[in-house]
């Protein structure tokens, strides 16, 4: 079995207005780099983007704000941290000005949401947000005498997810704290696409130590190992 | 009654934030695992160094080391408020659903978190300061998970807002990050436990008194009967 493309560019070609694609990421590490540059120079519009944050360390995101091809963002540390700084971002005034749809969930929940829809589970209660604007309109439940909200799954058409290594066959292995949203995020995904800076052949990983299954993987491609631009929060 | 009116801010120095920070790592114990804020929470990571503490970083790390300076640093490994760290012998990394696992699965000892208010009853108000306008939005981060799961929740704040305003209120009035999850609240001025019978002062830095913390905080307090100055 072959995943493999040539290009960025190639890998991402049917995406069509209006998909629901989730990029992984935590601050700087772990970005799709190349592939969300990719679909900043396709164009497509009307786009449901789902990631922590937009903007922050995260200048790829930034170009599909300002292309104005996001129409909802589903985040769960949407904004720079600096409230003046965020009045100058263009995310922040897209959201302020209604041009864009922000949904936010706290950390645990969000990638809850992802891991389930691939996990075939469609919903789920946790104890995280209750009493805040968090649980307005959703169902609680008492379990063991605590109250949890109910929260659905959250499957997305297309994840693009950033690898240290993977094999032709979309097995993936992360490095470091590059990890974080990846691997959910690749579950989540009726297409994941997975950059990795190293393409190897089948059997070149070590089988006891692969991070995301390559089931889980639609196509995979090299990019090399993306430029580094610090960012504080 | 105004709130504002029978706050008064003293002229004895407040402590610096790296003192808060120490009041808090002398809380902690050894053997406990432990997540740590932005802002002074992170400060306290400054005065373990060398102890029997586990950090947990909610990126998807164990056993985070300490602040990594240039030429040292890797894109690749950042702590949850995107700064470089080292890594420690028998650190490990895993992704953030089992991050979230280990701390809502009640695994974490203890949590340090920032606070724009705390209640008499332990309600905390972090992550939205209404005065940046953002509506029911904002950044929630870790925190709400980590305000429920955290066995013990230790607050790290200035006792008041840069305006001046008290931190510590018998109700928020901002938006809510977890309902009565505080534990404890350590500022520039005082160390407050929340207990079922109200807000206890246990300690003061030198030269405030008792009466000093309660002008200055607009909820009740109730004075320990061992309360004592405050010991860096």
């Amino acid at each position: 079995m072959d995943k493999t493309y040539a290009s960025p560019e190639e890998a991402i070609a049917d995406i069509p207005n209006g998909a629901t694609i989730a990029f992984g990421s935590f601050f700087t590490a772990g970005k799709p780099t190349a592939l969300t540059k990719a679909l900043a120079k396709k164009g497509v519009k009307d786009l449901t983007v789902v990631v922590q944050q937009v903007g922050t360390g995260n200048e790829e995101m930034l170009e599909l704000v300002t292309n104005g091809q996001i129409k909802k963002a589903i985040c769960n540390y949407p904004f720079p941290r600096s409230a003046s700084k965020g009045a100058q971002h263009p995310f922040e005034q897209a959201v302020r000005g209604g041009k864009i749809k922000l949904e936010i969930y706290p950390i645990g929940t969000f990638v809850e949401k992802l891991r389930c829809a691939g996990a075939g589970i469609p919903g789920f209660y946790t104890p995280t947000g209750v009493g805040t604007v968090v649980a307005e309109g959703k169902e609680v439940r008492v379990f063991n005498g605590a109250e949890c909200l109910l929260e659905l799954a959250l499957p997305v058409d297309f994840a693009f997810v950033h690898a240290w290594k993977g094999d032709r066959e979309g097995n993936l292995v992360y490095r470091f704290t590059a990890q974080n949203y990846n691997n959910a995020m690749a579950m989540a995904g009726k297409v994941t696409i997975a950059e990795v800076e190293t393409l190897v052949e089948a059997g070149e990983l070590d089988p006891n130590f692969i991070h995301t299954p390559g089931i889980f993987v639609k196509r995979v491609v090299e990019t090399g190992r993306p430029e580094f631009n610090s960012a504080s929060v | 009654m105004s709130k504002m009116s029978k706050v008064v801010i003293p002229e004895m120095p407040p402590l610096e934030r790296e003192m808060i920070a120490l009041r808090i790592a002398n809380m902690l114990e050894d053997g406990s695992y432990v997540n740590l804020g932005i802002g002074i929470p992170t400060l306290v990571s400054n005065w373990i160094e060398g102890r029997d503490i586990i950090i947990q970083s909610e990126i998807g790390m164990l056993k985070c080391g300490p602040l990594a300076d240039e030429g040292e640093q890797d894109q690749d490994r950042i702590n949850a408020s995107c700064q470089f760290v080292h890594e420690l012998p028998g650190s490990c990394y895993f992704n953030v659903e089992t991050s979230f696992a280990m701390i809502r699965g009640g695994r974490m000892d203890v949590a340090v978190l920032g606070a724009l208010q705390v209640s008499a009853k332990g309600d905390l108000a972090g992550w939205n300061n209404p005065a940046r306008g953002l509506g029911k939005t904002g950044n929630i981060g870790g925190s709400m998970d980590l305000a429920v799961g955290a066995a013990k929740l230790i607050v790290a704040m200035e006792h008041f807002t840069p305006g001046g305003e008290p931190k510590i209120l018998e109700v928020c009035n901002y938006p809510l990050t977890a309902k009565e999850c505080v534990d404890v609240i350590v500022t520039n001025y005082a160390l407050i436990e929340v207990t079922p019978k109200g807000l206890v002062l246990k300690e003061a830095i030198p030269g405030i008194t008792a009466e000093d913390v309660q002008k200055m905080t607009a909820a009740k307090l109730i004075v320990a009967d061992d309360f004592h100055e405050m010991e860096l």
